[in-house]
């Protein structure tokens, strides 16, 4: 704004720093969530999951060859050679050969220890040990070493919560069930209210003012008033809990926002090109399905995402309508709460099986997040 | 065994489902057109005349069976259901459950959290929407910035109480802090950094508060002051309830500015940031601002931006400092949209359950009236006092609802 004038304005660098700063702080919540899915139970319950990030320190205890049938002779003196790492080297930053003192040495110094024995510690782990035959024998020395070890992380946790996991720390037939649950209940309700909509937008007939009152009303209804009445209903007439009750109750649910935001869209659509396709001997039918279906498309699209993200994310409709006493069509909502209770403790498991449950609205957000921006600028009643 | 097969079933179900509306949709408008009244014969231009007049109807009909059968129904039927007594086989009790309700301190513990929660969640979301509404506006990253903070409305209220779980969780005091807050926590030792964070800082942000909870009030209150103004009269009522509300605030930010100069802080310790009774409402409620304030910073983000260009070039013309532009100029223009937003955000928190649920579950003071309800439906098992406290949610509605209602009406006239 202050561009409009022809003067940069001071404030630009505070600009970017807060928010810099207000992005991080955002951020960081869920970052912490993604690194500690990749962690190991250990990991997480050792460090914060910052620390992950950066090579830590971390000492470590080693113990050299027993001497029994390593040591080689070298006239009175014996010696064992060798390396402390097998297979895993560390970047030895100190060590020692007391547990008193770890950091005694730096790498490639000698420890001298009591009547000529010592203990030669390269920074590539090998090591030389020397000493009389009644110091070189029994069991090996011991080498304590502070080594930077590199961030570590692994793919472990997804292949227990998605295919290797057991009972309830497996999360494929839940994240099945939420698809279940969503795919129906997201394309059902967008037939039924872009009919109505259509109806609502461009149809003459008493009653429309007063309909779309009662739809702007329902807006804002909470559900939690239609949880008694429709499990009533629905064990009344015999769907029971299941499937075909959370696919009906979100179908529902979804409506008033459905209708709404389509009906506020096609009113938008020119007037002409339904005029001259009256003219021309469409029917309704025509008009609906020919042209203003496919212009349409933005706010369809919109909705879909807002249903998709919304009947994805939902506890509590499925908790009443859908998971019976037997569990066996849990969705990932409910399954990760009661993880929550059971594994409280288990970060490894709950961040994964979060982040599992949270992917899928992620990418969907990120890809078509043109379409939601615009759908709630269409959708907050104005 | 089709339904050993949920996916299988899913995918019928989309088919049949999709087939049967569209089915619905043509066949009705056949049979309308060809059949009941056909646009042939001596009677063709009544017919069709007719035909046009019972079509809308056809449109509309799945839709007005569903919205009347899942969401207008059980408003009245929870009413009903509100007035009788289970155990009872259903008899007429009048307002014994409303009695029994208001008697419990759950209930009156739920709605003056409620109460809380309905004044901060949707005061910060709309100020820190706003607030990164402004900012990203001038700058080139802001687009990246913005989708950034708009993520967490993808991410479900449960899988937000993991993520926040995860910041506040607890270890044993010669552990390492695997929760960000209390690593953060055990950095103060009570030195003068400790002070400056945590006492000078936050008295200053609970004064600015008040100064803005007193501006506000003000600007509600000033008309009743201002001579010659007698429009409006049944505002009177809401200036007023604005203004005392507006003292009643002032009063409690100066007091807890005090308050945190007297109180001594447990340095060192690392804290069970969720039992803190009162407090651990503010660490539920951060949850939620996460989410809402994306959203509150989208819809301001484009009302800002519909902002007319002359408006403000007139201003900075007439000598404005950026921050009188922002106060004067700008919000003022968007004052509606900001309702809106709030609004908005306060239908959301009336029915906050999830993250209650997950985090809590009402334990440790932190009940809310959503889930007081889920806990006396499903838990206890008690229909009638269950009923009632979503008849308080409604009721707590309610005022929205007409106010949406008296816009939407306008608007389209």
């Amino acid at each position: 704004m202050a561009s409009i004038a022809g003067k940069k304005s001071g404030l630009t660098w505070a600009v970017h720093i807060s928010v810099a700063a207000l992005v991080l702080l955002w951020l960081f919540p869920t970052v912490g969530l993604f690194v500690s899915s990749f962690r190991s139970a250990d990991q997480i319950s050792s460090s914060g999951w910052w620390a992950a990030l950066f090579p830590s320190e971390q000492n470590e205890v080693y113990r050299t060859a027993d001497p029994g049938d390593k040591r080689v002779a070298d006239g009175d003196i014996f010696v064992v050679t060798g390396n402390i790492f097998e297979g895993a080297p560390r970047d030895i930053k100190a060590w020692g050969v007391s547990s008193r003192d770890v950091a005694a040495y730096q790498p490639g110094e000698t420890a001298e220890l009591k009547d000529g024995e010592s203990v030669t510690l390269q920074p590539d782990g090998n090591y030389v040990w020397r000493g009389n035959d009644k110091q070189i024998s029994g069991r090996g020395q011991r080498i304590f070493i502070t080594a930077t070890v590199p961030p570590e992380f692994s793919l472990e946790n997804y292949t227990t919560i998605l295919f290797s996991g057991s009972g309830q720390d497996n999360m494929a037939k839940a994240f099945f069930n939420t698809l279940t649950v969503t795919i129906p209940a997201t394309i059902i309700p967008i037939v039924i209210a872009a009919f109505a909509a259509y109806a609502l937008a461009w149809m003459e007939f008493p009653g429309r003012a007063l309909l779309i009152a009662a739809v702007v009303a329902l807006l804002v209804v909470p559900l939690q008033l239609a949880l008694i009445p429709l499990l009533r209903l629905h064990l009344g007439i015999g769907i029971g809990k299941g499937y075909l009750g959370v696919w009906l109750a979100h179908t529902a649910f979804g409506m008033p926002l459905a209708i709404y935001l389509l009906r506020n869209y096609m009113v938008g659509l020119p007037r002409d090109i339904i005029e001259n396709a009256k003219v021309d001997g469409a029917t309704d039918f025509q008009i609906f399905t020919r042209i203003i279906l496919p212009l349409s498309f933005p706010a369809l699209a919109s909705f879909a995402i807002f249903q998709f993200l919304w009947t994805w994310n939902d506890l509590l409709v499925a908790k009443v309508f859908l998971i019976d006493a037997t569990g066996s069509t849990t969705v990932m909502t409910n399954q990760i709460v009661e993880l929550l209770g059971t594994r409280g403790g288990n970060w490894e498991i709950l961040a994964t099986a979060a982040f599992v449950s949270i992917a899928v609205p992620l990418a969907v957000f990120f890809l078509m997040q043109r379409y939601l921006v615009r759908g709630l600028l269409a959708g907050s009643v104005k | 065994m089709l339904t050993d097969n949920p996916a299988l079933l899913g995918l019928v179900t989309i088919v049949i489902g999709v087939g049967a509306c569209l089915g619905y949709f043509f066949f009705s408008n056949v049979v309308l057109d060809k059949v009941i009244f056909p646009a042939t014969g001596p009677n063709a231009g009544r017919n069709i005349n007719r035909a046009n007049m019972v079509r809308p109807w056809l449109f509309l009909f799945p839709a007005i069976f569903a919205l009347s059968l899942y969401l207008a129904y059980p408003v009245v039927e929870t009413l009903r259901l509100s007035l009788t007594d289970r155990s009872l086989d259903g008899a007429f009790v009048g307002f014994e459950n409303y009695r029994k309700m208001m008697a419990e301190s759950k209930f009156w513990e739920a709605v003056r959290n409620n109460m809380l929660w309905l004044i901060v969640v949707p005061a910060a979301s709309t100020a820190f929407g706003l607030l990164v509404a402004q900012l990203t506006d001038r700058i080139r990253w802001g687009n990246l910035a913005k989708s950034l903070i708009f993520m967490p409305m993808a991410i479900s209220f449960v899988g937000a109480s993991v993520i926040f779980k995860l910041i506040y969780d607890t270890r044993p005091a010669d552990q390492n802090q695997i929760g960000v807050l209390n690593a953060v926590w055990l950095k103060f030792d009570g030195g003068i950094g400790s002070v400056l964070m945590l006492q000078v800082l936050p008295t200053l942000m609970y004064l600015a508060f008040a100064a803005i909870v007193a501006y506000v009030a003000w600007l509600f209150v000033k008309d009743i002051v201002a001579k010659g103004q007698d429009r409006s009269v049944w505002l009177l009522p809401l200036r007023l309830l604005v203004g005392v509300a507006g003292v009643w605030l002032v009063w409690l930010s100066v007091s807890s500015a005090v308050g945190v100069w007297i109180t001594e802080l447990p340095y060192g310790e690392p804290q069970t940031w969720l039992t803190l009774s009162f407090w651990n409402n503010f660490f539920l409620m951060v949850v939620l601002i996460w989410i809402q304030t994306g959203f509150a910073m989208v819809i301001l983000s484009a009302a800002l931006r519909g902002i007319p260009e002359e408006t403000i070039e007139a201003a900075i013309i007439d000598g404005a400092n950026p921050f009188q532009i922002f106060f004067k100029i700008k919000v003022p223009q968007i004052m509606g949209t900001i309702v809106v937003v709030w609004t908005t955000i306060t239908l959301t928190v009336l029915k906050v359950f999830d993250i209650v649920f997950a985090m809590t579950n009402g334990q440790w003071e932190t009940q809310v009236l959503a889930n007081y309800m889920y806990d006396k439906l499903f838990r206890a098992n008690d229909w009638g006092i269950g009923s009632a406290s979503a008849i308080v949610i409604m009721l707590l509605v309610t005022p929205i609802l007409v106010w949406n209602v008296y816009n939407a009406r306008k608007e389209m006239k």
